[in-house]
């Protein structure tokens, strides 16, 4: 092939055949096709994001008798929003202080660095987490260690003799209880 | 015997006239490749395949029993167990099957690169084994998931607590894996969807798509030092090579891959035999918290790094460091891509490599130790030795007890016994004078938490009292010399 001899260029629109038209309504039908299942799938996955339900409700820990004063004890509350499946996971712990001058403070099982269960040391009056070694003071506050926020509270309320807790999903940095 | 013979013969070459299988066999299995390439170097690769087989096959069995429920997935781990036939060593298969995996992904991946074997024109076979890498990762954490017991259920919520801390789509990220409010039947349903159907599908297409880049790019010679990668002519160079030297790799050149991986299975189940499976661990109920969570081997370093990170950097590495690493991994071929493939002319490689290696191991050995983490049970399960009490006064002896009982123990150890948060007292003594004591046990600092509150001022002077004898025979302890001063005008 010389230098001044250029291949025939092809027609700038592609004469539709019957055949080509076809295939492409039949793409656009496949489409339509996908779409109608592509869209519910999309929303069964995604419910967990956009079709959140306000997952709080008042809890009841139990009667105030079981709460002594001036002490910090661990109560437990069955999950308001589980499936029948859930077995143990959904019963979760937290630690209720009474303290002397007669109010309540909740505290959320789970330390603010990643989520490991803090205990409670009465002798000490301190939380100690020990996955990295967390511990918060008798109020929650930080005394040492990673985390970078005091133990999650819980909204309380006093309600016919019961210690009502406001909760229902873990707490994590960015949802505190 | 010979009409046998005949017939046979007859219908193989029926059947390969259809299915046209010598000619599959010639573009795949039996192509050629560098004999240098048949070395004992190149058998990882395939023997994370062979286990990567190995785990479907067990994996197969388990799912026949496995429920994925949070109420039954703990029962049916014991019911395999204890109570079906050979399903602990099927479990056992399977647990030690992914160690080996992850072990022999990782000196692949270590091998290729000290081999520059990811250099033109092989680097989407690196980049596709990063994804692999990736992928293998992502099965050994879902599959500690699944075997729902403390450890999963604790390591789930530290992971979710890491995910949370991802600015912007944190939220999002924890409702997408946890599925509901809580750690519960969703997010287990979801783990065992992902070890089971949607990684295990992925890994498969890559593997295809590795492999096919291994047939279309053709296998790394074997790096000759001076024999640098020059893009330009490096195709002719490799046609001449597989022309001079080139053998068929199955059956020639895939010698000691079967060898190798005839070990590799052999291995796994002389572990999976001795050693058994492993847990599950206590049930994964919350309300049992005297739990001390810790990760599977492969993610102690990063248990580690979590542990030893300033709190204001967690974040910070968390949202840029890890990406930024996987990124680097990533984009080693294109960072270079040509030159030098053998180790012994890339001495950068071998210190990056080397000193990768010694940081990792070091981490994970401090994962194991994890000496940052409280022993929740020294004050009440070590108590002090009798060499630190033995000749005290009364009131010292009251301030050990003191020492015991305000769980001083388990951040503190002495004569080595004790947590290893904060320092060890033994020799506090020659640290510290009477003064100091009192302020650090009041007032706390230095990632200590100050006692005032919880010392009545007899304790404070009895625990000070006590800490004062702790100094070696042969060496006082510490004094104010202005006190002392004081004290004798």
């Amino acid at each position: 092939m010389s230098d001044h001899e250029h291949p025939p260029l092809p027609p700038a629109v592609a004469p539709v055949t019957r055949r080509g038209l076809l295939f492409r309504v039949g793409l656009g039908l496949n489409v339509v096709a996908a779409s109608f299942v592509g869209i519910p799938l999309l929303g069964y996955v995604s419910s967990a994001l956009f079709g959140r339900k306000a997952q709080q409700a008042w809890i009841s820990l139990g009667e105030l008798q079981q709460f002594p004063r001036g002490q910090t004890r661990l109560a437990t509350y069955r999950n308001p929003f589980t499936t029948p499946w859930d077995g143990s996971v959904a019963d979760i712990p937290c630690w209720v202080r009474h303290t002397s001058d007669g109010a309540f403070q909740v505290f959320a099982i789970n330390c603010a660095h990643l989520g490991c269960p803090v205990r409670w040391f009465p002798q000490s009056g301190l939380f100690m987490c020990p996955c990295h070694g967390g511990v918060y003071y008798e109020d929650g506050s930080v005394a040492s260690g990673p985390p970078p926020r005091g133990l999650y509270e819980y909204a309380y309320r006093l309600r016919d003799g019961h210690l009502e807790v406001r909760g229902g999903q873990t707490p994590n940095l960015v949802e505190p209880v | 015997m010979g009409r046998i013979q005949d017939t046979a013969r007859s219908v193989a070459g029926w059947l390969d006239e259809r299915l046209q299988l010598s000619r599959l066999y010639a573009a795949t299995a039996g192509h050629t490749i560098p004999s240098s390439a048949a070395s004992w170097w190149y058998v990882l690769g395939s023997g994370t395949l062979v286990c990567f087989v190995l785990q479907i096959v067990t994996g197969i069995g388990l799912a026949l029993v496995y429920v994925p429920s949070p109420n039954e997935a703990y029962q049916s781990l014991e019911y395999l167990n204890y109570t079906q036939a050979f399903g602990w060593f099927l479990r056992a298969l399977h647990d030690w099957g992914s160690n080996f995996m992850l072990a022999l992904i990782t000196l692949h991946m270590l091998q290729v690169f000290l081999f520059g074997a990811y250099k033109y024109p092989r680097e989407l076979t690196w980049v596709v084994g990063c994804v692999l890498f990736l992928c293998t990762l992502g099965m050994a954490f879902s599959g500690q998931v699944l075997r729902f017991d403390q450890d999963a259920y604790w390591g789930l919520q530290i992971g979710i607590s890491i995910m949370a801390r991802i600015p912007v789509v944190g939220d999002a990220l924890v409702h997408l894996v946890q599925g509901g409010p809580i750690v519960g039947s969703e997010t287990l349903s979801r783990f065992f969807t992902l070890h089971v159907f949607v990684i295990p599908g992925l890994l498969i297409a890559l593997i295809a798509v590795h492999l096919r880049l291994v047939l279309t790019r053709g296998i790394n010679e074997y790096p000759v030092s001076g024999q640098g990668v020059d893009p330009d002519h490096y195709q002719e160079d490799y046609e001449a090579l597989l022309k001079e030297t080139g053998i068929r790799f199955f059956p020639d050149g895939a010698d000691k891959d079967v060898i190798f991986s005839a070990f590799v299975i052999a291995a796994i189940v002389f572990c999976a035999a001795v050693f058994g499976p492993s847990g599950p661990n206590g049930p994964a109920d919350p309300t049992l918290i005297h739990t001390a969570p810790r990760p599977d081997f492969y993610f102690l370093s990063l248990f580690a790094v979590f542990a030893l990170l300033p709190p204001y950097l967690e974040s910070f590495v968390i949202v840029y460091i890890l990406p930024l690493a996987v990124i680097l991994l990533f984009s080693v071929p294109f960072l270079s891509n040509q030159g030098e493939k053998h180790p012994s002319q890339r001495p950068g490689a071998v210190i990056l490599t080397l000193l990768g290696m010694t940081t990792l191991v070091a981490l994970a050995w401090l994962g194991v130790q994890s000496p940052w983490s409280p022993q929740m049970d020294a004050w009440s399960g070590e108590p002090v030795q009798v060499e630190f009490v033995k000749g005290r006064t009364p009131l010292e002896l009251v301030g050990a007890s003191v020492l015991q009982q305000k769980q001083c123990r388990n951040c503190h150890s002495i004569g080595g016994r004790g947590g290893k948060r904060g320092p060890d007292l033994t020799d506090v003594a020659t640290r510290l004078t009477s003064d100091q004591l009192v302020r650090q046990v009041l007032q706390g600092g230095g990632n200590m938490p100050a006692y005032g509150k919880h010392l009545s001022p007899p304790e404070v002077s009895a625990i000070v009292a006590f800490l004062r004898t702790l100094h070696p025979p042969n060496e006082p302890a510490a004094r104010n010399p202005a006190r002392s001063a004081a004290a004798l005008r």
